[in-house]
């Protein structure tokens, strides 16, 4: 059997009466990328820190890449590739200056490792006399994943890479990190987006400090207990509310171009709802059965 | 039809020889919900800044709440609300204190900013929390309150720069039902997202690519111009056609 | 090695790209000496005085050309009437008056003889040098005058003040070793504090921390160009110190080198020191600024003296380092004294540094807080 590149067991941190961590036990595969998701202020930076070897857990065991994230915690440093949250590169330094700079830290040069930076690095190079500081928001992803990558780590760890990231540029990394993982490196992302989800293979959510859910993304479906019903209409934000008070409904969120809505079977099903909207007066309502996603699961998830 | 909250007529705006906003027109309707997006660096901040009455055009005219943009930015200041993710509340004060120091900013008496704090604490359920420090209150909560906060002068239009970023899916949406609530009552929203699903709760939206506005109309209209099923997808398709990606 | 010096260059990057901070660094020994050096000068110098006396008197004579072939003095003008002082003083023609009694030369010999001294009081503190320096001069003519007319025989016991090494009472002596003392421990301590806080806030200290370059050498590499920055403004304020102040370097050149070196060490732990224990650059300028440049100000006697201070504030002045490196500097640049002298500050300000240095480098983390 394959060992895990991550392995983490009952991990707890808090900052004074804050719990930031509770109990967080996780298991990564290696060669896999795996997401954890949840909003700001849930810990995620926190567990990045403490698996990078950058804080110290209150409570728990945990292991990367087989080393101890205590006692090993020298030996790790070589073998991960860390971008955190913000930018954090030396915006006055130039991106050759930077990108050599941290192939000097790690003892190697970019000409070594040259391969296995080329597809993204080739993009920036033409810049590589520019300051980091001028470079536009999705040059400078590219050249923080340079900077992480330079000295062929065998896990890469990124927190929050895509946040304040338009939709296109999002999309143009997470095709950057498929092309990663096939060269071998298995990937820790966190994301506060859920629909980035759907592209990791497996996830965890976490929610106040507390893993709410873990799985493949099919897993954390299946896992969904009630039957999701998708409404379409006109004058949307008051079919909300005349939804929302209906006999058996029991909730019902906006998602994008059409309402989300969990139901009681006992009390009601879809010719029931379509029946009290048409008399509320909601002609052409769409109502049908859906698949729920994972921003769904999430919902459900954290209200339990 | 209503009259335009916003009028803005060939704005240009540039930084030495970059062009930031491009010869930009566009109205924004009384009353409705006009998402403003764009990709990273095509000048959607720049646009909301000049707006806002915080900078000034290099060319262009318009008018923002009846107010010249070129000459009444002091006037625009005070007739608008202003909410965005980075900074929206002082976290070392209370809840309290917040609000009376804001709505002490925008002019209101005494008696109205306690009466208006009574009103925004019950309508949020915050009462109990009224003496908490901002700075320790949950995101969601931060942002709801900044956005009630927002509105303490009732302006006739709010500008929200990602207001729901890294907020939980939750909150995203009753958030947006208060901006919905808002509306309802005629206040124009001008919003940016990062969230496409957000997109489609506007009324309108604009779709900026290199300084220029790309695309303007409704969801709908977009979604059957485009052929794609969500504004996802035309998103992509529009953003997507920049050259030198 | 190589990480080692890949950090120094970047380290020196930083500086270089930082226009400000580089000019602020290089301006401001200047500017200080400068502005320490002309603008707040209480000291005498090319003082103009008028005299109102008898010139048929040889001891007026006598008395006036001791004023005007001093160095410092210089006679520009002569009143018939010690009325007209006071518009000389109001045209500001002069900086003092000596007016000589109309028998000076007769009632010398009795020991009568008197002339008055009149400063400009506008500038109560330079008037104070200058006429306790012409009372300097008058006396010592006094002295002289008696022993050759009198034939030995002592008329008058009148102390005669003289101040050794500063006769001039120059204080240019007093705030170079001062404004040495300052600069150093500046660019030392509060930019390599800044440096490491700024790596902090920007978070690429977490990427430094991540990789497994060792902490030390990160500390070190920092520490390197600040010290020379510091070794360059050492030797531009003793530039400037010795040909435009004409301060004297009396002492060893290499003795005031070695005691600059061992002060600039101090300062660097210091700063590290900070920066370990400050979150963010305000709290690190803000210590920097209260904790380390407001003390030295006060003990480093660029202001006020030690010696007249509180017990309490003088044991406090004691943990001060730049307060033995202003002492050493005196000692070495003025009086001119040798290594036995300054033996023992000097060991003081090696133990200073060493224990700094041991604490700050053990108590920067290997982790986040």
């Amino acid at each position: 059997m394959d060992m895990n590149a991550i392995e983490i067991e009952g991990i707890s941190k808090s900052y004074g009466s804050v719990q930031a961590l509770r109990d967080i036990s996780l298991q990564v595969r290696c060669g896999e990328i795996f997401g954890l998701i949840g909003p700001d202020g849930a810990g995620k930076t926190t567990l990045f820190r403490i698996m990078t070897t950058l804080m110290l857990p209150d409570a728990g065991r945990g292991r990367v890449s087989g080393l101890d994230i205590v006692e090993d915690f020298a030996l790790i440093r070589r073998t991960i590739g860390y971008m955190p949250g913000r930018f954090s590169l030396y915006q006055d330094l130039t991106v050759r200056e930077n990108l050599e700079y941290f192939a000097t830290l790690f003892g190697t040069t970019v000409r070594d490792n040259y391969e296995n930076i080329k597809e993204i690095y080739s993009q920036i190079e033409p810049f590589g006399d520019r300051r980091a500081g001028k470079l536009s928001g999705g040059m400078k992803q590219k050249l923080a994943l340079c900077c992480a990558l330079v000295h062929r780590p065998s896990v890469l760890f990124l927190d929050e890479p895509t946040t304040g990231v338009d939709a296109v540029s999002r999309k143009d990394f997470w095709n950057m990190l498929a092309r990663i993982k096939a060269s071998g490196v298995t990937i820790f992302v966190s994301t506060p987006y859920m629909d980035e989800a759907a592209l990791c293979d497996r996830l965890a959510l976490i929610r106040d400090g507390v893993i709410i859910g873990a799985g493949t993304p099919r897993e954390i479906v299946s896992g969904f207990p009630f039957r999701l019903l998708s409404v379409k209409g006109d004058r949307m934000y008051r079919l909300l509310k005349v939804l929302r008070d209906t006999d058996g409904v029991i909730s019902c969120f906006s998602f994008g171009d059409s309402h989300h809505l969990t139901y009681d079977p006992a009390k009601t099903d879809r010719e029931k709802i379509l029946g009290i909207l048409t008399e509320a007066g909601f002609g052409g309502c769409i109502v049908k059965e859906i698949e729920p996603g994972i921003e769904d699961c999430f919902m459900w998830l954290s209200k339990r | 039809m209503g009259r335009n909250t916003v009028e803005i007529a060939h704005l240009t705006k540039k930084f030495g020889d970059f062009t930031a906003v491009d010869n930009i027109s566009f109205n924004v309707r009384d009353g409705e919900i006009f998402g403003f997006l764009g990709a990273n660096g095509a000048g959607k901040t720049t646009a909301m800044r000049i707006l806002c009455g915080l900078s000034r055009p290099t060319s262009g005219e318009g008018t923002v709440a009846g107010y010249d943009i070129n000459t009444g930015q002091e006037k625009i200041k005070r007739h608008i609300g202003y909410m965005c993710q980075k900074f929206s509340l002082y976290p070392d004060l209370t809840v309290r204190e917040n609000i009376r120091l804001f709505g002490g900013i925008y002019g209101l008496r005494d008696k109205e900013i306690r009466r208006k704090t009574d009103v925004m604490l019950d309508m949020l359920g915050m009462q109990t929390e009224r003496d908490r420090l901002a700075g320790a209150l949950p995101l969601g909560w931060k942002q709801k309150l900044a956005f009630s906060i927002a509105m303490i002068h009732d302006p006739g239009i709010i500008f929200l720069d990602e207001p729901t970023g890294g907020v939980d899916p939750e909150t995203r949406r009753t958030f947006w039902e208060m901006i919905y609530d808002a509306a309802e009552k005629g206040t124009t929203v001008f919003v940016t997202t990062h969230y496409m699903d957000e997109a489609e709760y506007c009324d309108r939206v604009s779709v900026m690519v290199d300084g220029r506005i790309a695309a303007l109309d409704t969801p709908d209209s977009l979604k059957a111009e485009y052929g794609a099923e969500n504004m996802d997808e035309v998103f992509r398709i529009i953003v997507g056609r920049r050259p030198g990606l | 090695m190589k990480e080692f010096a890949a950090s120094v260059i970047k380290e020196f990057r930083h500086i270089f790209r930082d226009r400000r901070t580089i000019l602020i660094a290089m301006v401001m020994p200047v500017v200080q000496i400068i502005l320490f050096g002309f603008a707040v000068s209480t000291e005498v110098n090319d003082v103009r005085v008028v005299f109102c006396g008898d010139l048929s008197d040889p001891a007026v004579r006598s008395a006036v050309d001791r004023i005007d072939n001093n160095r410092y003095l210089r006679i520009t003008g002569r009143l018939y009437n010690p009325a007209g002082i006071a518009s000389v003083f109001r045209r500001n023609e002069a900086d003092a008056a000596v007016c000589f009694d109309r028998d000076f030369g007769s009632s010398i010999v009795s020991g009568r003889a008197s002339a008055r001294i009149i400063g400009d009081g506008s500038d109560p503190n330079t008037a104070q040098m200058i006429t306790s320096y012409i009372r300097g001069v008058l006396q010592s003519e006094q002295t002289d005058f008696s022993v050759s007319f009198a034939g030995g025989q002592q008329m008058s016991m009148t102390p005669v003040v003289q101040l050794m090494y500063n006769p001039a009472m120059k204080s240019s002596y007093n705030f170079v070793p001062g404004v040495m003392g300052l600069i150093l421990m500046l660019i030392c301590s509060m930019m390599t504090a800044v440096s490491i806080v700024r790596e902090k806030e920007t978070g690429t200290l977490e990427l430094l921390l991540v990789s497994p370059v060792k902490p030390l050498w990160i500390i070190v590499s920092k520490m390197i160009p600040y010290l020379a920055l510091s070794v360059v403004n050492f030797t531009s304020i003793l530039l400037l110190a010795h040909y435009v102040m004409e301060v004297p370097v009396n002492g060893s050149l290499l003795l005031l080198s070695v005691a600059a070196l061992v002060f600039m060490v101090t300062s660097l732990a210091l700063g590290l020191l900070i920066s370990v224990i400050s979150p963010n650059q305000r709290t690190a300028l803000l210590i920097c600024g209260m904790g380390l440049t407001m003390p030295v100000m006060i003990f480093s006697g660029i202001i006020f003296p030690c010696e007249s201070m509180p017990a309490v504030l003088q044991w406090f002045s004691d943990i001060i380092p730049a307060k033995w490196f202003i002492i050493i500097v005196k000692k070495v640049m003025i009086q001119g004294d040798g290594l036995a002298s300054v033996s023992g500050e000097l060991a003081i300000l090696s133990g200073m540094a060493a224990l700094l240095l041991a604490v700050s480098i053990k108590s920067f983390r290997t982790r986040l807080q």
